[in-house]
């Protein structure tokens, strides 16, 4: 292809996190980008539904904390077993969270119009408002994009189109994901005012908690609940496992609006008003899911990649979205220096991630998708924490017994087993 | 039920901003499949947004402009049962606070 047969030197597609992220390195970097975002305006389609771990950002926008519009800083994290009548948490601050910060919240409708103007002050052509709807192919090389009537070349393409993947699927790189790898997030944001948030979440000045749930709040599907405190609001929603939602009947949106309404969580949203009812579609399948992630002049990025990580006790994906832009555009930089821009040349891409934290993450991690299809961790395992907790406090004039006898009693009365307690033990401390 | 759940789906729907692409459906139910592979009623539960209704004679009725654009239609349908893309450029949900 001669120098004068292309428009830019990057289209990436899709103005998340991912592709905003790949596009301002590949800008500062000295080359043409061109970012194209279907929304009409950059976050406009986007939501997410977790907190931004967001060291990587202050890695690539060193004033990021400064700037970008943050709603809270975390600096609490719960673990919450949610049953029909009890709430075990486990509930963790810690002043070291707030310095240096590990975590914020953000809204997407506010922090992606952010991200994509650092993109134009670095040189980006951004271009909201156009689905791509195509890629365009010369042999085994993509060259292109077509939105409509408009055929746009470039050099290379990156794939930052969110977690449907249509571009990948329609270019038929990467099959339609099967459903136990998928979730969907349902997620309002319910408006309580700034004085309120911390009054009611124990919170100081702009610090924030995130809450992770498992239990009551699926109604038994699998996946959780997600509680996490912007300045003013609360984002709160489950997250529902598809091949496990379709199997027990559940209406996705009577899931959301039981854990909205659950005794335990009904008193930290009562008088708020209710901003935006939303859902997303979520990866869930972990490392299995990095796989066709480069073609000749073709790289995918974030969401579209699968690089979404659930452990349990911590959700990611903006920071995996984020890391895996900084894996490409360095491969892809290098790429356009040498002139390789084959499949073989932008394989870099894969070596970056893997040797990032985004790779080594993905591969800690690689079983917990599986751990967490324990059907046990739905119910009965909170129900078991709830009960051994009910034999501790509950003195209603039996003598006491101690710690082990009463923990022994809960379990006997709970269908769990000794025998499959240890399964689900050994399983987790491998997974997690 | 609670205030702050901000009544039915669609009353929630109704303070979100969408820019109706008005005669353009991007959804397309195939009935019979729908029907016979179950899609239809699945459909009907997974959707956040309500989109998807069953009218009495069994059929999928759809309300396009509801939708959010998460794509979990697609992902559980059975093959053929359901057409759904992207709504066009700028058209659609727009988020507020995302």
């Amino acid at each position: 292809m001669s120098d004068d047969n292309y428009d830019f030197d990057v289209i990436v597609i899709g103005g998340g996190v991912a592709g905003s992220v790949s596009a301002y390195l590949l800008a500062r970097a000295g080359h043409e980008v061109l970012l194209i975002e279907r929304g009409v305006e950059p976050g406009t389609k986007n939501l997410s539904g977790g907190v931004f771990y967001c060291r990587v950002m202050q890695q690539i926008f060193p004033d990021f904390l400064a700037v970008a519009p943050i709603e809270r800083r975390i600096t609490r994290n719960a673990l919450s077993f949610l049953n029909p009548t009890s709430f075990v948490n486990v509930d963790y601050w810690d002043a070291r969270l707030a310095d240096p910060v590990n975590a914020v919240t953000v809204l997407r409708a506010k922090f992606d119009p952010w991200l994509a103007e650092q993109c134009e002050a670095a040189g980006v052509t951004v271009m909201p408002g156009v689905k791509v709807d195509a890629l365009i192919t010369e042999g085994d090389q993509y060259v292109g994009v077509r939105a409509g009537e408009d055929e746009l070349r470039c050099r290379v393409i990156v794939a930052a189109d969110g977690a449907n993947s249509f571009i990948s699927q329609n270019a038929g790189i990467r099959d339609p994901e099967p459903t136990h790898n998928l979730a969907v997030g349902v997620k309002s944001v319910i408006r309580l005012g700034e004085d309120e948030v911390r009054n009611r979440f124990n919170l100081t000045g702009d610090e924030g908690v995130a809450y992770a749930v498992v239990g009551d709040c699926t109604q038994s599907v699998a996946g959780g609940g997600f509680l996490y405190t912007n300045r003013d609001s609360v984002s709160i929603g489950v997250v529902l496992r598809l091949d496990d939602l379709a199997a027990k009947g559940r209406t996705s949106s009577d899931v959301h609006d039981h854990f909205l309404s659950h005794p335990a969580i009904k008193p930290f949203l009562e008088g708020g008003e209710l901003m935006e009812y939303g859902c997303h579609l979520v990866a869930e399948g972990g490392q299995k899911m990095q796989h066709d992630l480069v073609r000749g002049g073709l790289v995918v990025i974030g969401d579209a990649a699968g690089f979404t990580l659930n452990t349990g006790f911590t959700v990611r994906g903006m920071d995996l979205a984020a890391g895996s832009a900084q894996a490409a555009a360095t491969a892809i930089d290098k790429a356009l220096r040498s002139g390789d821009l084959s499949e073989a040349g932008l394989q870099e891409y894969v070596k970056q991630y893997e040797a990032s934290f985004v790779g080594k993450d993905m591969a800690t991690y690689a079983k917990a998708p599986e751990f967490l299809e324990t059907p046990e961790m739905y119910g009965q395992i909170g129900e078991l924490l709830a009960d051994v907790l009910h034999g501790v406090y509950n003195l209603d004039l039996t003598p006491r017994k101690r710690l082990l006898p009463t923990a022994m009693a809960a379990l006997k009365k709970s269908k769990l087993t000794i025998r499959r307690l240890i399964r689900i033990g050994l399983r987790a401390v491998r997974a997690l | 039920m609670a205030d702050y759940i901000g009544g039915t789906v669609n009353e929630r729907l109704a303070r979100n901003v969408y820019e109706v692409d008005e005669g353009n459906s991007h959804i397309e139910v195939n009935q019979e499949i729908a029907r016979r592979t179950g899609t239809g009623k699945l459909l009907v539960r997974v959707c956040p947004a309500h989109v998807y209704s069953e009218e009495p004679d069994g059929t999928i009725s759809v309300e396009y402009a509801a939708c959010l654009e998460c794509g979990t239609c697609l992902a559980v349908a059975a093959p053929g049962a359901l057409k759904w893309h992207y709504p066009e450029g700028a058209m659609g949900i727009m988020y507020r606070e995302g």
